[in-house]
């Protein structure tokens, strides 16, 4: 679940403005199920031809936590996490990474992220993918927040005794 | 000693095929799905990933079936699938604080900010067996209303300013935490004493019986810790991690967790005035009985940083963390139904001369008594 501010990038600037907006994009694309995003890139038309680089392949990552919630790091356990990496004709390279066994929604996200390095989609992606699938999220996470809000406790005084 | 013996191929192969039987079951009864098991078994299904150290739910759940519902087997398939994955990384620390919360009470605060959030318990509930769960029947949707959206305080936070609860701190000029943790014991072999990010990584681990057996010990008074639930929380966190070849950090998704902050008394020591301390548990997956009795043992643990006598089995770092893991108790204790033959034959054999020696010994001490007798 995520809840980045929704800043759209348009122009090819793959430090400032740009980093953030495949920041967003990757990030909304590992927390969504593979079928949403495949609607999504269907959405966009048929997506270009990407070679493999790397993957796509399941490893590990270590969770970590803090000991107390806000110390010094401790590992927690470790979490699947699959990843890939692609290129596409004109040499745009896209990375995936994601909890899960997922490899196909690795290697269709990373041809996402490849497309979006390119450039001159951008626009494109950001409406067809990237704002979607946060609209998504964004609404489970409203979701969870209502259900666990109509548990909370309204406590009210009784009174007893005279004054 | 151990001496190769060939045979058991037929009888072994035909075991396994015995147990894919019995594990189907009545073959008029649908299989189980992964899919049924993950969405409706979740609590076991979060402690087989607790327990085996590894997130990943249709993997936990696929463990459960194929164990047929033993628990520690599941635990024990799912460590033993993450040895053939390689490590990418890891995360950055998850930030429970930022927790998109399910529930969050605290025995501590009536009125806490973000208020008491029951969330999907058993609490409260009557422990009435219900016959309707037995068919199919419809579920409503749980009820929802609109969000405060008021910021989950931390209990700890609440009385910082006051300094009557022990802070988190680096170092005594708060320098900022060490970055990394300082070991994996998925990497190095147990050593002792621990650091507390190791114990508590053991601890994360650690069987939940057991745990909460230590837990229980110290409230009846072997090494006590006079605790109060200062808050627990379960929810959603995000796991983050830097990924070198993009130059900043991605988001790889969300993983469910239960964080407990147990609050004890302290009456001080000649460097620390009297506050309270703190006793952590976090834990993978809804699982509020595990995180509040690793948050009591992991209190308990810190008895000898505390300057507390250490009188009690929970406070005994070795023997706790030694006898936590149940993948490694149960392959001790379970490896003792394998063939011993021939280490049963040796203490045969010498039982068999004691006992020949005690009978001479005995027959000669009773001719002595009866010539003294006589």
């Amino acid at each position: 679940m995520t809840s980045q501010a929704k800043g759209h990038a348009t122009g090819a600037d793959p430090q400032g403005d740009g980093a953030r907006g495949l920041k967003t994009l990757m990030d909304v694309l590992a927390a969504s199920p593979a079928s949403e995003i495949a609607a999504c890139a269907e959405a966009l038309g048929g997506l270009p031809q990407a070679a493999p680089v790397r993957g796509p392949e399941t490893g590990l990552v270590m969770v970590r936590g803090r000991i107390g919630g806000d110390g010094a790091p401790f590992n927690l356990g470790e979490a699947t996490v699959t990843r890939a990496t692609v290129r596409l004709a004109e040499g745009a390279i896209g990375h995936a990474y994601a909890l899960g066994q997922d490899r196909a929604k690795a290697s269709l996200s990373a041809t996402l992220a490849a497309l979006w390095t390119q450039g001159d989609r951008r626009a494109e992606i950001d409406a067809a993918v990237t704002a979607p699938l946060l609209a998504a999220r964004a609404g489970e996470e409203t979701q969870t927040k209502r259900e666990a809000a109509a548990t909370k406790v309204d406590f009210f005084t009784m009174v007893r005794g005279d004054d | 000693m151990y001496v190769a013996v060939k045979g058991g191929e037929a009888a072994i192969a035909n075991a396994h095929k015995m147990l894919a039987d019995r594990r189907r079951g009545d073959r008029s009864v649908p299989a189980i799905t992964v899919e049924q098991l993950v969405e409706q078994l979740a609590l076991g299904v979060d402690r087989v990933m607790a327990e085996a150290s590894l997130y990943a739910p249709e993997l936990a759940a696929l463990a459960v079936k194929q164990a047929r519902g033993d628990m520690i087997e599941a635990i024990f398939l799912l460590r033993a699938y993450r040895t053939t994955l390689p490590r990418f990384g890891a995360s950055r620390p998850v930030e429970t604080g930022e927790m998109i919360a399910e529930r969050r009470i605290s025995a501590t605060y009536k009125d806490l900010p973000g208020g008491q959030v029951l969330g999907p318990t058993f609490d409260y509930t009557h422990r009435l067996l219900d016959p309707e769960l037995a068919g199919d029947g419809e579920v409503p949707p749980a009820p929802a209303r609109e969000s405060e959206g008021e910021p989950l305080t931390r209990v700890a936070d609440i009385l910082a300013h006051e300094d009557l609860i022990e802070r988190s701190a680096a170092g005594p000029q708060d320098e900022p935490f060490p970055e990394e943790p300082s070991g994996d014991l998925t990497r190095e072999p147990l050593e002792f004493p621990m650091a507390r990010d190791l114990r508590l990584q053991a601890l994360a681990r650690g069987d939940e019986g057991f745990l909460l057996a230590l837990g229980y010990s110290t409230q009846r008074g072997y090494g006590r810790t006079h605790p109060f639930a200062g808050e627990i929380r379960m929810g959603e966190v995000e796991v983050e991690m830097d990924v070198p070849e993009l130059g900043f950090s991605v988001a790889l998704g969300a993983v469910k967790v239960t964080e407990c902050q147990m609050v004890n008394q302290f009456a001080g020591s000649a460097k620390v005035p009297p506050q309270f301390t703190r006793g952590y548990g976090l834990v993978f997956g809804q699982s509020e009985r595990k995180a509040m009795s690793m948050a009591l043992v992991d209190r308990s643990l810190r008895a000898g940083e505390l300057g507390e006598d250490r009188v009690a089995p929970a406070q005994d770092e070795e023997f706790v963390i030694s006898h936590s893991d149940n993948v490694q108790a149960t392959g001790f204790v379970e490896h003792l139904k394998l063939p011993h033959y021939v280490d049963f034959q040796a203490e045969l054999d010498l039982v068999r001369r004691m006992r020949g020696e005690f009978e001479e010994k005995a027959k000669g001490s009773d001719t002595a008594k009866q010539e003294a007798a006589e």
